[in-house]
């Protein structure tokens, strides 16, 4: 894939205190400096290596990657929502690129 | 940690890891707990993996780690030539000390999930996973 | 684990080759049902007919996999597949080449005009030569886009098919197998049971004789393409039918046909036919 696209999935409505389940996925080939090309060179090592997610501008999780991690990375984690806020998620790729979604998620 | 990774060059695959003396796979593990714990006891409850007894593809195993009050949690592939997977850290928003991802195994091997708690203490747990051969390379 | 060591296999029969299980796999299960989000009921078995004379009933290849990968595709959050069908999805609405026009521009929106277009697939085109879903798309570039073709098994085809292919989920496998497409079939059917390679093996001696048995650790499927385009976990991205085939023939240590082969789309609808009432689940999770 050319284009880096998060996806993310929060739950559709919850209540004011509530933890939710939030899942995230980028397409990203987690490069993992370990394989070689076809012609026997080694394919230099491009992950993404930190991955954070904050809601309302609370750290929810701080994650640190290495290549063992699957392509297109996977996460799953839950984040309490006292009130109805933002949650910004960021990955961090070796590149130096940064990619960032933000959601809205309102509370009842 | 980029040190051992540019020694370690070797590829995820079952052959490669059977090159490697079983003796330094063992150095690298014991170095990623000690990197983690700073050589702390750990105790061996508190901490649940829950993963394919058998992983139809060691490329994308899903995997998830629980360990109520624990502030971070380390996973290691202890089979893998380089043992660590991730480390996460809950901040104040986390709803549970939980995380699940997707993770590559190069074999057969146990899955080690380490959990420091609010406490500072350290707590941990293994699971094997049976990494299977596939019949049809594709 | 490793019970084949391959100066043997050479020796071995078809038969002995699948034979060798030893390994106590989990759990492919033949009453599993496919749901889609708990809401898109799939149908992963369907009765046999004339076509397939020498099985007692048709299976998914879903049904051949171990739970957390079945799992993966039941959700279409965790099926890494819709990345690319998100791709696919942006590729539709883009204009590309010189006539400055998007897929959307002439076929309005796919969940309409493409519904269906997989269940069909490969399909005789105006000259009566059949074609299969690469070729239209590949057409519609160069002919009415002014753009350049897209390699058949690159991204950007990958996207577009899973993306197409989407539309038709759900919708039963129904390939024209009569009047022009005729002799289309019957060249598939030949060639799913011609041996091929140093092994020797014909798409019939795995997929028709030895499903549901081993291949080294893996369960031989029927070989259905109804699943395809697939996210393959080994790959981690998606692999198209004549990708799997090329795959499938390189394995009995053949030269194969090149993706894009009359060869190839001949035993494409040949083996689309055997899946006939089976869902399309394009976009698959496989291993």
């Amino acid at each position: 894939m050319t284009e880096v696209r998060p996806r993310i999935r929060l739950p559709r409505s919850a209540s004011a205190g509530d933890s939710i389940v939030v899942k995230t996925l980028i397409n990203h080939d987690m490069e993992s400096g370990q394989r070689r090309n076809s012609a026997g060179e080694t394919i230099p090592r491009q992950i993404i290596n930190r991955f954070t997610c904050e809601f309302g501008g609370v750290m929810v999780i701080d994650a640190a990657l290495e290549p063992a991690i699957s392509a297109n990375p996977y996460l799953e984690f839950e984040a309490v929502v006292p009130a109805s806020g933002e949650f910004v998620f960021t990955w961090y790729d070796d590149n130096g690129e940064v990619y960032t979604a933000t959601e809205a998620f309102e509370v009842s | 940690m980029l040190t051992r990774r540019d020694t370690l060059a070797i590829g995820l695959g079952a052959s490669a890891v059977a090159m490697l003396p079983a003796a330094v796979l063992a150095d690298a593990v014991d170095d990623a707990i000690a990197a983690f714990t700073g050589g702390a006891e750990m105790a061996d409850a508190g901490v649940t993996i829950t993963a394919p007894e058998i992983a139809e593809n060691g490329n994308t195993v899903p995997i998830s780690v629980d360990a109520p009050g624990a502030t971070e949690i380390t996973l290691i592939a202890t089979g893998n030539p380089t043992p660590n997977v991730g480390k996460f850290t809950f901040g104040p928003g986390a709803g549970a000390s939980m995380v699940a991802t997707r993770i590559r195994l190069g074999r057969t091997q146990d899955v080690m999930a380490i959990a420091k708690l609010a406490d500072g203490s350290y707590a941990s747990t293994r699971v094997e996973v049976k990494v299977t051969i596939g019949g049809c390379g594709g | 684990m490793q019970h084949l060591k391959p100066a043997k296999s050479f020796a071995l029969t078809a038969a002995a080759l699948v034979a060798l299980t030893g390994v106590a796999m989990a759990d492919p299960d033949p009453t599993a049902e496919l749901v889609i989000d708990g809401e898109l009921h799939l149908v992963t078995r369907a009765p046999s007919d004339a076509i397939t004379p020498n099985l007692p009933e048709r299976y998914s290849g879903w049904l051949f996999r171990e739970s957390d990968t079945r799992a993966m595709q039941m959700d279409d959050f965790e099926n890494p597949a819709m990345l690319a069908a998100e791709a696919g999805a942006d590729l539709w609405t883009t204009a590309d080449g010189t006539a400055g026009q998007s897929c959307q521009d002439c076929h309005g929106d796919a969940e309409d005009s493409m519904a269906g277009v997989r269940a069909g697939m490969p399909h005789l085109n105006a000259d009566g030569v059949l074609w299969s879903m690469e070729d239209y798309v590949n057409n519609c570039r160069t002919e009415r886009m002014g753009a350049e073709a897209w390699r058949w098994s690159g991204d950007e085809m990958t996207s577009m098919t899973s993306f197409i292919s989407l539309q038709s989920r759900g919708m039963p496998v129904s390939v024209q197998i009569d009047g022009d497409a005729a002799p289309y079939w019957e060249q598939g059917r030949d060639m799913y049971y011609t041996r091929y390679g140093q092994l020797e093996l014909s798409c019939a001696s795995c997929h028709e004789e030895s499903y549901g048995l081993m291949i080294r650790a893996d369960h031989l499927s029927q070989g259905q393409i109804n699943g395809f385009p697939t996210y393959r976990l080994k790959n981690a991205g998606i692999v198209s039918i004549h990708n799997r085939f090329r795959g499938c023939i390189r394995d009995t240590r053949a030269e194969t046909f090149a993706e894009g082969s009359d060869e190839f789309r001949a035993l494409e609808l040949y083996v689309a036919s055997r899946g006939t009432g089976l869902s399309i689940e394009g976009v698959s999770v496989r291993p």
